[in-house]
């Protein structure tokens, strides 16, 4: 019991001061003088935007990335007390004085020096020398890209980061799996392993690549544990086990909590909410939910409401008609009903009020108790402003000819009869004798007499029809589809009997009261879909490039000019680190297919225990570099240089793996070693010398002359910023 | 029954046309290899079709032309598949009932029947594929054999069928990936075998490489010179190839060419881009929608011949006709300040500070001005790009760049597919990065001027070579610009396997005479619980293999067939099916097929193993032998009931549409998209 009486309480520490040493110096290369230059540097501009949503709680959508990595920059706005006013509207613009940019720019920093240390430690767990180790770190201290991308709010070095994280700590866990399996530190960098990945996936979806190599790893080395038959058929299973929660079913937990913290910050209504679905807009304060707050829930006959179209594209809209009818003759010579214009519009108006209707009677109230609308139910719909109902027949549609005209009946008696029964279909009901309700229930309008379904073309109709969307009655229904399928956004119970009366009750907002809440999983599945399909701009820019034009590094980036001096940033890397990186791996790959060869032939030139290790050093480091590299090639978007820094973090650690082969292993004589010794230390000396001379670009601080800006200017493609005075 | 529908239908419109223009000899552009049309072709040519038919839309009938050969030889080898699933899959497995039930699968599937039924691409590409399957397993299993001549026959045969598959369509590539990869693991274990020397080990190696590299590329080549030798006539598919190309093909404009050479001013040229198939210059009496940039006059690139293409060369500052004959004639040199006149609609190529409509980056260029008349904005620097030939700018032979003098931006296609309203041609902006790209560089190609002598161009004669590279590039370009449209339902990958939605084939309206492209679901749904429980009863016996379990001889043969069989033809259906979801063209439903017969194999085989191991497993029950017989038996009587409730989707159905209540076929429409 009381043991700690008996024996003194011993702490012994095992300090690497290597470890210690490269941190400091991590620390130094990429705080120093953070929080110059204090005006927005590049896409500073684009996630500072989604900072202060966050600091405001406003709600957005941001299809670039899942929030992880934008939470991360916003609680580095936290930390400094940032209250989110400041206009993110260019590149260069002066920050004002409430916008803490030093802790802003703090935890990418933070993210960028740590990854020194851990280059160091990833090196030497693959099993490599403490001076191949060491030579890691110090490449990727010195990388000039690595070092202008921590230093901004960017988050390529948090994504690298948790790549390396994800790497060393499954290192750490398959080198402690030989001695002490279902020990606490085995446990630990199993676990930690898995929520590095989902840290990676979260930060930005690119993540999902160093996510599925570890996988891949694991997996391999799983296989080589089954067929250990020295393991019990139990502890192999358990061993499994471990495995498949931490590396599976961790991550996903973690990465739900990314988006259930960021639905709990994100409570407010902004700028991206018509993208949403009501029922979504609703669960946020103000905007929809202001407006509905207290709908009775409950759709019934007399009801008043507003219909939007699910699909929503190209725009969000609502069901709408107006005094003007189809022209009589279109231009191409075809002819229509001339009866009411139905259309979709963009905006909310009151000629987007509907009635439901009980076809069978005459008012247009609700009944006290309200008579609720259900699944299958035949019902009329009535425009609220000119009280004629929805209609449609066998005429062709003005810009879908295949596809019926929906109108608001007038009767011009030529024997067009009425056709203006409509059968509701709730197409999310749980039973088929679920109500109407509003805003959760998505229904499609299926036409009696035709079949047809009411569906937005999405179509703008020419000048006669104001420039608002089409809608059109679908015949031939190809499965569910969100433009067959509305919602009601907002509504009320109807209490007027006369017409004068209703078109006031319908000008003056909603009212009453209840609120409805989404379940987190709704939210974020919602979220995360409407994320991966948002569609971006994907025009090109002026510093786009492509994936070949990065190993050769024919592309760079100015991402900030001093307002009045030449002092300026650019993504530029360091060309003898990036030369050498890529031979390095050419290398491996022939190197790894000659021992591949002679291994089959049974000559093996390495021990087993050798050869175990540069194949585990190859699959990770060069297999780091070929998927967060080869993916590029197939993606449609617009690319940069930064999006080759993971890619290259990975191969510059394979640079020392390599180099301590060929001295090791390749180098026969004394002689030979000491030579290629030396040659390493001349070409790590060109690299400082390159990277020291990059450094005002890299770091910004100084301004230098035009002369001198061209002699940086190594490449033709290199656009730095040349001042005409 | 392939005479049931006298009219052409679906994509016979498009294949069944290209027939007819090899027999007609005129040249035309299609996004797939020559091999296919032109077996379509010879068909049609030896059944005395003389290809007058006009293939204008679906649905038009046949009436006296003869179309029979050309669906009859479709038949033939869309027939074919069910003998070589057969064949394939009783040399994987060695057992009769697993052939039986693959073949009765794939006859009584009513997609493949209705898919080999017409002119089309798909039972010519089908027949390739699984004729280079069976010869590669064929020749596995004279492994033992080696330079034996069977062994040699097997391996050029896989050879030629490769060169077939790839020569009918680009997916053909799949299945020299499968190929490949079992070459490549077969290889690797010939090379692990001590007992063969090296020597040996490279006879291997050169015997694959001539059989499977070399033999395949020259027939896929060959395919390539027959198609250009028979194509000789100027055709609808000119303007997608370089000037020089065209000069080939007697009928251009530009075969045996003669025109004058140096650009003057007055002359009407055509401007090509020299990007591979983007066109030529073009505008037309269109504004560019409200909204887009300045309601002017559209400019644009169009791959065919127009008299919009042409354009009329004038100087910046006067308007003078210049054709008149009493001026001297005055020669456009490099660096001169030019006015590009569109001839029909008398606008002036034009250019200003407005985006443009789709590269929002760039200066949105127009036809600006009435009567040749507009302002400063239309002025261009013309410029000679690597000036060989002096100051003159040569017809056909210069590279040239237009600068536009206000903004200083280069006039540029950027390849991108205008919408609607710019009638889908390519857009034309004016890009102010001066990047010297293909995409900004232009030569000219007609060249019309009465005053200038005419002098015979020996236009450089591509070699073949190029011409190849050409035909390849423009092909991969027409491939990557089938771009589903907004708004328009395409079919996505994840549908196919479970059937969910067929392709209307032919006949719309409950009148008609309809047939519905669709596999049987019965078929199709067992095909895929197939691929389930191979994965799970495969991975089981894997483990059971690596934890080093001591199978009873009878089951360890069984889980041979069971992981070394099943694992090609899952591979093949994987290889065959995963890759469509990375591609960003128009998909359609007829694109699984090659996979499905890959799957249908691997049904037969899993279902024949599952229940010889279910017969072992029960072997001391009395009745245990009858378990295998009955499961097969069951199986086919199954699917043989299935295809007689579905095969009028195949054979072709009248009345009214099965979301009718009263058709014969609304009891069979089991899934809502389904609309036959």
């Amino acid at each position: 019991m009381l043991g700690f009486l008996q024996r003194p309480v011993v702490v012994t520490a095992d300090i690497n001061l290597n470890v210690v040493a490269l941190t400091a110096v991590g620390l130094l290369s990429r705080l120093w003088q953070l929080s110059y230059p204090r005006a927005v540097v590049f896409d500073e501009v684009y996630y500072g935007q989604y900072i202060s949503f966050y600091m405001k709680r406003i709600f957005f959508l941001d299809g670039s990335g899942p929030p992880f990595g934008h939470m991360l920059l916003a609680l580095g706005g936290y930390l400094g007390g940032f209250d989110g006013n400041f206009l993110w509207n260019r590149i260069g613009a002066e920050y004002s004085t409430n916008v803490p940019v030093w802790s802003l720019r703090l935890l990418p920093a933070l993210a960028g020096a740590l990854s020194v240390p851990m280059a160091y430690q990833i090196v030497w767990e693959l099993g490599f020398s403490h001076c191949a180790a060491v030579g890691a770190a110090l490449l990727i201290l010195i990388e000039n890209s690595l070092i202008t991308q921590s230093r901004l709010m960017l988050l390529e070095s948090v994504l690298i980061f948790f790549n390396l994280l994800a790497v060393l700590s499954y290192l750490k866990f398959s080198n402690s799996q030989k001695h002490r399996p279902f020990s606490p530190s085995w446990w630990f960098w199993l676990m930690l392993t898995g929520v590095a990945c989902s840290c990676a996936v979260g930060t930005k979806y690119v993540g999902v690549f160093t996510y599925l190599l570890v996988l891949g790893v694991a997996a391999a080395h799983a296989w080589h544990l089954i067929g250990d038959q020295t393991l019990s058929n139990v502890r192999v299973l358990c061993h499994l086990l471990a495995r498949a929660v931490a590396l599976l079913v961790i991550p996903v937990l973690v990465y739900l909590l990314f988006f259930y913290v960021h639905l709990l910050l994100l409570c407010r209504s902004g700028p991206h909410d018509q993208i949403m679905s009501s029922a979504f807009q609703a669960s946020l304060e103000g905007g929809l939910a202001r407006i509905t707050q207290g709908q009775p829930l409950e759709v019934a006959y007399g009801s008043q409401v507003t219909l939007k179209n699910v699909f929503g594209q190209p725009v969000p809209c609502w069901l709408h008609s107006h005094q003007s009818t189809y022209p009589m003759i279109y231009e191409n010579g075809r002819g229509s009903s001339h009866q009411q214009q139905v259309t979709c519009y963009p905006f909310k108006d009151v000629n987007n009020w509907w009635i439901v209707k009980d076809p069978g009677r005459h008012e247009l109230v609700v009944n006290n108790p309200p008579r609720p609308v259900r699944h299958g139910d035949i019902v009329q719909l009535v425009h609220g402003m000119t009280t004629r109902l929805l209609n449609t027949h066998d005429v062709a549609a003005p810009l879908s000819p295949h596809s019926q005209e929906v109108s608001c009946y007038i009767d011009y008696n030529v024997s067009m009869p009425a056709q203006n029964l409509w059968r509701l279909d709730i197409v999310n009901r749980e039973s088929d004798t679920d109500v109407w309700k509003t805003i959760l229930s998505e229904v499609r309008f299926v036409h009696v007499n035709t079949s047809a379904i009411l569906k937005l073309s999405g179509a703008p109709l020419p000048d006669w029809g104001f420039r608002q969307l089409e809608v059109v009655g679908e015949k031939l229904s190809r499965g569910y589809h969100g433009s067959t399928v509305w919602n009601v956004e907002e509504h009320r119970y109807g209490r007027s009997q006369e017409q004068k009366e209703r078109e006031l009750e319908l000008r003056s907002p909603a009212q009453m009261d209840a609120s409805r809440n989404l379940s987190f999983m709704a939210r974020f599945s919602e979220l995360q879909w409407r994320m991966l399909t948002v569609r971006s701009d994907d025009s090109e820019h002026k510093y786009s490039s492509t994936p070949l034009d990065w190993v050769t590094l024919d592309t760079s980036i100015a991402y900030w000019l001093h307002p009045r001096t030449s002092a300026q940033i650019h993504l530029l890397g360091n060309i003898v680190i990036w030369a050498s990186a890529s031979l390095a791996t050419l290398v491996y790959a022939l190197l790894f297919v000659w021992y591949l060869l002679r291994r089959r032939r049974r000559v093996c030139d390495l021990p087993e225990g050798c050869w175990l290790r540069w194949a585990l050093a190859g699959a990770l480091c060069a297999g780091g570099w070929a998927v967060n590299y080869v993916p590029f090639f197939l993606m449609e978007k617009t690319l940069f240089l930064y999006h080759y820094l993971p890619a290259l973090a990975f191969q510059i650690l394979l640079l020392p793996v390599v180099l301590e082969h060929v001295s090791g292993r390749l180098c026969r004589s004394q002689l030979q070693r000491s030579f290629f010794g030396a040659l390493v230390v001349a070409w790590f000396a060109s690299a400082c010398h390159v990277s020291n001379t990059l450094r005002p670009l890299t770091y910004g601080d100084r301004s230098l002359s035009p002369s001198e800006l061209k002699a940086l200017r190594w490449k033709d493609s290199w656009d730095i910023l040349i001042r005409k005075y | 029954m392939i005479t049931r529908v006298p009219r052409s239908s679906w994509d016979e419109t498009h294949f069944g046309k290209m027939g007819s223009y090899y027999i007609n000899r005129t040249f035309f552009f299609d996004v797939h290899p020559p091999l296919g049309k032109m077996l379509v072709g010879l068909a049609g040519y030896l059944s005395g079709y003389d290809g007058t038919f006009l293939f204008q839309k679906p649905g038009d009938k046949y009436e006296h032309h003869s179309y029979l050969g050309m669906r009859g030889f479709c038949a033939f080898l869309g027939a074919l598949l069910i003998p070589f699933a057969y064949l394939t899959v009783l040399e994987l497995s060695q057992s009769l009932p697993a052939a039986l039930l693959t073949a009765a699968l794939l006859t009584f599937d009513t997609g493949c029947l209705t898919l080999s039924q017409y002119i089309l691409l798909d039972p010519i590409l089908m027949f390739f594929i699984m004729a280079a399957m069976l010869s590669m397993v064929k020749y596995n299993s004279c492994a033992n054999r080696p330079f034996s001549a069977p062994w040699w026959l097997w391996l050029s045969l896989t050879g030629v069928n490769l060169a077939g598959a790839l020569g009918v369509k680009f997916v053909g590539l799949f299945i020299i990936l499968q190929v490949g990869w079992n070459t490549l693991s077969d290889l690797w274990h010939l090379f692990g075998d001590l007992s063969l020397s090296m020597v040996t080990v490279g006879k291997h190696l050169t015997a694959r490489v001539l059989c499977l590299i070399v033999l395949p590329l020259a027939l896929y080549t060959a395919t390539y010179a027959v198609h250009f030798m028979v194509l000789n006539k100027s055709g609808p598919g000119d303007g997608f190839f370089s000037s020089a190309f065209q000069a080939r093909l007697s009928g251009n404009n530009l075969h045996n060419a003669s025109i004058p050479e140096h650009l003057a001013y007055g002359s009407v040229i055509t401007v090509k881009s020299a990007r591979m198939a983007v066109g030529y210059l073009h505008s037309h009496g269109h504004l560019y929608p409200e909204g887009i940039g300045a309601h002017q006059q559209q400019v644009t690139t169009y791959l065919h011949k127009d008299y919009n293409n042409l354009w009329i060369i004038k100087k910046h500052n006067t308007n003078s006709d210049l054709l008149d004959p009493s001026l001297p004639v005055e020669f456009v040199r490099h660096g001169d300040i030019i006015r590009l006149e569109h001839k029909e609609t008398s606008r002036n190529l034009h250019s200003h500070y407005h985006e443009a409509p789709l590269t929002r980056k760039h200066y949105q260029v127009t036809g600006y001005g009435i009567n040749g008349t507009g302002d400063s904005n239309d002025f261009w620097r013309i410029e000679v790009v690597n000036r060989k030939f002096g100051n003159r700018i040569k017809v056909l032979r210069s590279r040239i760049r237009l600068i536009h003098l206000v903004t200083g931006c280069v006039l540029g296609s950027s390849g991108k597919v205008l919408p609607k309203w710019g009638w889908e041609q390519l857009e034309v902006t004016c890009t102010p990065y001066l990047k010297e790209t293909l995409n900004s560089i232009w030569n000219v190609e007609d060249h019309i001027n009465p005053k200038l002598p005419n002098i015979s161009l020996d236009v450089l004669q591509p070699s073949f070579p190029e011409i190849m590279l050409e035909a390849h590039m423009v092909m991969i370009r027409g491939n990557s610009g089938l771009k589903p449209k907004d708004n328009e339902f395409t079919s996505k990958p994840w549908h196919w396997p479970i059937n969910y939605q067929g392709l209307r084939f032919s006949g719309i309206n409950d009148t008609d005479f309809r047939v519905y492209l669709l596999g049987n679901p019965v078929v199709w749904w067992l095909n895929l619980l197939s691929i389930a429980l191979y994965l799970l009863s495969g991975s089981i016996f894997a483990v059971a293999v690596q934890r080093g379990a001591r199978l009873p001889a009878e089951v360890e043969g069984l889980s041979q067939v069971l992981l070394q069989g099943g694992g090609q033809l899952l591979l093949g259906w994987m290889i065959h099916y995963f890759p469509f979801f990375l591609m960003g063209r128009i998909l359609y439903f007829h694109h699984y097929f090659p996979a499905m017969l890959f799957s249908s194999m691997l049904t037969g085989l899993l279902w024949d193993t599952l229940l010889r191991l279910c017969a072992w497993s029960l072997a001391s029950f009395s009745l245990a032998g009858h378990v295998h017989a009955l499961g097969i038996l069951s199986l086919l009587l199954g699917i043989a009931y299935s295809f007689y409730l579905f095969h009028p989707l195949a054979y072709g159905m009248v009345g009214p549409l099965a979301q009718d209540p009263r058709s014969p076929m609304a009891g069979l429409r089991w899934l809502e998209s389904w609309d036959f």
